[in-house]
């Protein structure tokens, strides 16, 4: 699969991935490496130039990079995660009981509850990426895709957040695709690593990354 | 001032309208849509000048017109063949252009288009109120029951999609509703005010609401107020209604700003 923004350059280059259901792949690569561009690819909201990408999973839910700089809407917390139930709870008229539920627990879990009832944009940018995660989650996908989820989070919300992936991944076997420059607390479960620059330059375990790779954001070499 | 049947058919289309233009523009302006309002009612004075042209009910072709005028708005922008603004500006100024030669080829040029520009509340006549209370009605029911999708699409139209949400079909819908409020509201603030009675309720509510439903709730509030207070004023101190309630909803905004700081 080859992909490029409207007429310009080729952005991703004869890239070929397979992801079985219940893998946890952790994607990493240098800024413009394509990482986003791959990610909105496999979503269905950028189409491949040549090539072609199937998706077997049903249920899903994105975190997008910086996501809080795209809402000013004066959203609470709890209303921004219901937004993330919308797709699982009935179309029409207000959310039934189990949904409502499931919200909390979306909540409970990125321990925001005590902000459950204010503005996001009252909250702090950390605060405001866990209440995206938590959109994310309420959604029960079976595929998560999370875009730099921890950029401006607190060591102690990764540590919640990497246990809380771990969970979904074991547990649940949802599919997780995972960006980041550094995955920090994620980093002693991932089993697979992507680094991509324009294409995919490596694809496998973490242990058998080549010296001159071995972090991830320095992927120049 | 209610002993009048002019006056009760105004204030009965007044709180139609009052109500309708926020709840439909709320969904606009979190969009950053706001000015789309103006474009469709361009698009609309087109319609009226269709009407007059073929002899047909105006409030049918403003209609019609309406409708077709938002939807290809909604679709410049969803292709992206144009960034907003310049979908909007096409429309826009081909709307406005497109309304002045059919007005001049139906010889109406001399005839009330002014009542459609600025609002001739005080001439709703029973029949009129029927269909803006009718359509006002089903609209407001449709946007009840759709609120949660339409919520979910505001605060991240990308995430909708990739979860499966009709998006596209919503964003068609708000459009369509958009040029019904229009239609309805021309003889209430008129073609070049009635964006305003959609938008400044919003930017009032949000400054002092403390969460979506609450903004809503409350820029339907203010719309409400704003007609009603706009009709009585302009009853009394013999003003033009329309841009009367207008004025009110800017003093909304005005007055919404200190009170919000204070509650901050
Ligand atoms: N909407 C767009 N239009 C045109 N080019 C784009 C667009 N988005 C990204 N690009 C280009 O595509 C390339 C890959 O960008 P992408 O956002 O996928 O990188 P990334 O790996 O996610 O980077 P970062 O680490 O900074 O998030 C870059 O060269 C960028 O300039
Ligand atoms: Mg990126």
């Amino acid at each position: 699969m080859s992909f490029a923004y409207g007429h310009g350059p080729l952005v991703l280059r004869d890239v070929e991935l397979e992801v079985e259901r219940g893998e946890f792949v952790a994607i990493a690569g240098p800024n413009g490496g394509g990482k986003t561009t791959l990610l909105r690819l496999v979503l269905g909201l950028e189409e491949p130039a040549s090539g072609q990408i199937e998706l077997a999973a049903e249920r899903l839910a994105y975190l997008p990079q910086r996501a809080q700089a795209g809402v000013d809407a004066p959203v609470t917390v709890r209303e921004l995660v219901a937004a993330g139930r919308a797709p699982r709870a009935r179309f029409l008229g207000p959310l039934r009981q189990a949904d409502r539920e499931a919200v909390r627990e979306a909540i409970e879990r990125v321990g925001l509850e005590t902000q459950a009832d204010r503005r996001l944009s009252t909250l702090s940018g950390g605060q405001q990426q866990r209440a995206f995660i938590a959109k994310a989650l309420a959604a029960d996908p079976e595929l998560l895709v999370l875009d730099e989820p921890t950029t401006g989070v607190d060591v102690e919300a990764q540590e919640s957040l990497a246990a809380l992936l771990e969970q979904l991944h074991r547990e649940l076997d949802v599919t997780i695709l995972y960006v980041s420059h550094e995955f920090g607390a994620v980093e002693r479960f991932v089993e697979r690593i992507v680094l991509v620059r324009g294409e995919v330059v490596f694809d496998g375990a973490p242990a058998d990354l080549p010296g001159v790779w071995h972090d991830p954001s320095h992927a120049h070499a | 001032m209610l002993d009048l049947e002019f006056m009760r058919l105004a204030f009965g289309a007044g709180i139609v309208v009052g109500l309708l233009a926020p709840a439909v523009g709320f969904f606009l302006v979190q969009r950053r849509l706001s000015l789309i309002g103006d474009g469709i009612g361009h698009v609309a004075f087109a319609g009226v000048a269709l009407g007059y042209l073929l002899n047909l009910p105006l409030v049918l072709t403003a209609l019609a017109v309406s409708i077709a005028g938002a939807l290809s708005i909604e679709t410049l922008r969803a292709r992206r063949t144009a960034a907003g603004d310049q979908a909007l500006a096409l429309v826009f100024y081909t709307g406005i252009a497109g309304g002045v030669v059919l007005v001049s080829a139906a010889g109406a040029l001399n005839v009330n288009l002014f009542q459609f520009l600025f609002g001739s509340i005080l001439t709703v006549t029973r029949s009129d109120l029927a269909v803006i209370a009718g359509l006002g009605a089903a609209a407001l029911l449709l946007i009840a029951l759709l609120y949660r999708l339409l919520v979910a699409v505001v605060v991240d139209e990308e995430g909708a999609r990739v979860a499966g949400l009709p998006v596209s079909l919503l964003n068609a819908l708000t459009a369509a509703l958009a040029a019904v409020t229009i239609a309805l509201s021309m003889r209430v603030v008129g073609i070049l005010l009635i964006a305003a009675l959609m938008v400044l309720p919003v930017i009032a509510a949000a400054r002092i609401a403390w969460s979506m439903r609450s903004t809503m709730v409350l820029a339907m509030g203010i719309g409400l107020a704003s007609v009603l207070t706009g009709i009585t004023v302009a009853y009394y101190a013999d003003l033009p209604p329309g841009g009367t309630t207008v004025l009110v909803a800017a003093a909304a905004v005005l007055v919404a700003e200190p009170i919000g700081a204070l509650r901050r």
